[in-house]
């Protein structure tokens, strides 16, 4: 098995798991941002947040999917790194526009993009709840719990530049996720000549459903409030 | 179509004395070019015109001209066997270039594939790969009768349709990453959907894994460009086949 971990395909399939990992976190996550529009007074979304921060299969979750998302962006650092190795003379003229799409071609500036707009986001929100605790608290039903509803719709209300940058972010990851989610499936073996159509059109309404999802909330913020 | 004359092209193609020394983009011009000509018959004209001229043709690979045999290469105007799809180069026609375009053409650029001279490169790289596990090496008795052998219409179709692969090496030229995942993919794929080849699935998917990522190929990221230029046509289908044999042989190791 040694020599299934240091193979082309090994590295390929652990960018694949993690990935699929990833895919289920962000439904999950989007699941519960969507609260956020359906009540103004914030209780909707804090018992939500509340539920998320205390659920012991979230705290057992939490850090394999950190864990995931580490591995996901070391193989995929190291794979682009030997990839370009394995061209050492580039083309003078290039056009694969014919044979590709653009977001097969760019997984890994895409992905950077990403993770450019994670930290940011880390810093926002995930840092000032669980790590520096700086978030007032609120009681909701008779439970004391952090107001993440304020520290959320909060900075969606005062700052444009941040809604604008939220949904730029999400913009980055529909694209990531149209080349990611059937290549996924593609690289452990679930497709075929049948299956990749119905995993391209999966994928398009998936990558469709994340971006627009993620971009409704911070527009809607610009648009009410 | 009717045949029409290009006035005047211009040629901007790689030169390279031999496989250690630097090559360099040269422009050549060439004149009254039927639309009918093909393009390798496009370099003949040009490498005679060179000749008169007392310069040095330029080197290019070439064999049929039929597109059956796989030896034409090339990368034109930025894509493998030229622009148009399910193609060799020989297959291609000046009909495709407009009066007065430069034309560039470098060799199929891979660390694995190493440039020889001019054009040519050393696709001895493929060979390696099939020496390691392309190929069946149990007895399989004399020819059998026709239909003794009971094999499914769609298993039949598929390894007919993966055993076209001409080895070319338009997969990994045009590949961003320079991988030979569809050529490995088409011989795994292949001999896996039929009983002969059955036998020694598991063994031959490691072993040729590990001599495709020995030899310097990047890694597959499914881009799928290499089914676009693979002038047989050959599906990715068959690097979804080559993953589940992959993993297979592993789990089973």
């Amino acid at each position: 098995m040694s020599s299934f971990l240091t193979s082309s395909i090994g590295k390929k399939f652990f960018m694949s798991i993690t990935g699929f990992f990833l895919m289920v976190f962000l439904v999950v996550h989007l699941g519960i941002n969507l609260l956020l529009l359906f009540d103004d007074t914030g209780v909707l979304f804090n018992l939500g947040a509340h539920f998320m921060g205390t659920n012991p299969i979230i705290k057992i979750v939490e850090p394999v999917l950190a864990l995931g998302l580490i591995l996901h962006m070391l193989y995929a650092s190291y794979l682009t790194i030997t990839n370009m190795m394995a061209r050492p003379v580039k083309y003078k003229k290039v056009n694969l526009r014919d044979s590709s799409t653009w977001a097969s071609r760019n997984m890994f500036i895409l992905g950077s993009l990403i993770l450019i707009f994670l930290v940011l986001h880390i810093m926002n929100f995930y840092w000032k709840l669980k790590v520096t605790h700086t978030v007032p608290s609120v009681m909701v039903d008779g439970v004391e719990m952090e107001n993440a509803y304020e520290m959320v719709a909060g900075l969606f209300k005062t700052s444009l530049v941040y809604n604008l940058l939220y949904i730029a972010g999400a913009i980055f990851l529909g694209l990531h996720l149209t080349h990611g989610f059937w290549s996924a499936f593609q690289t452990i073996g679930w497709s075929g000549d049948l299956w990749r159509s119905r995993l391209y059109l999966v994928a398009k309404i998936y990558a469709i459903i994340i971006a627009v999802g993620f971009s409704i909330i911070p527009l809607y913020f610009i648009i009410k409030f | 179509m009717a045949e029409k004359i290009l006035k005047e092209i211009k040629v901007q193609a790689w030169k390279q004395k031999n496989a250690t020394s630097k090559g360099k983009f040269e422009t050549y011009t060439v004149k009254d070019i039927s639309t009918d000509t093909s393009f390798l018959e496009m370099l003949d004209i040009l490498n005679y015109q060179l000749i008169e001229e007392g310069k040095e043709p330029i080197a290019f690979d070439h064999d049929c001209r039929e597109g059956i045999c796989g030896t034409c290469s090339l990368y034109i105007n930025g894509r493998a066997h030229g622009p148009d799809d399910d193609i060799t180069t020989c297959q291609l026609h000046m009909r495709k270039f407009k009066e007065g375009e430069t034309i560039t053409i470098e060799p199929f650029r891979a660390k694995s594939f190493p440039v020889i001279k001019d054009l040519m490169v050393d696709r001895h790289a493929f060979e390696k790969i099939l020496y390691s596990g392309g190929f069946v090496s149990v007895n399989t008795g004399g020819v059998p009768d026709g239909n003794a052998i009971p094999i499914s219409y769609d298993d039949a179709e598929a390894a007919m349709d993966a055993a076209s692969c001409i080895g070319c090496g338009a997969c990994v030229a045009t590949c961003k990453n320079s991988s030979a995942m569809l050529f490995v993919s088409a011989k795994v794929s292949h001999l896996a959907r039929l009983p002969q080849g059955q036998v020694e699935a598991a063994r031959r998917a490691r072993a040729m894994v590990a001599k495709m990522d020995e030899l310097g190929f990047g890694n597959c990221s499914n881009t799928g460009a290499c089914e676009v230029e693979c002038p047989k046509g050959i599906s990715i289908a068959n690097i979804a086949k080559l993953n589940r044999e992959y993993l297979k042989a592993k789990i089973a190791e």
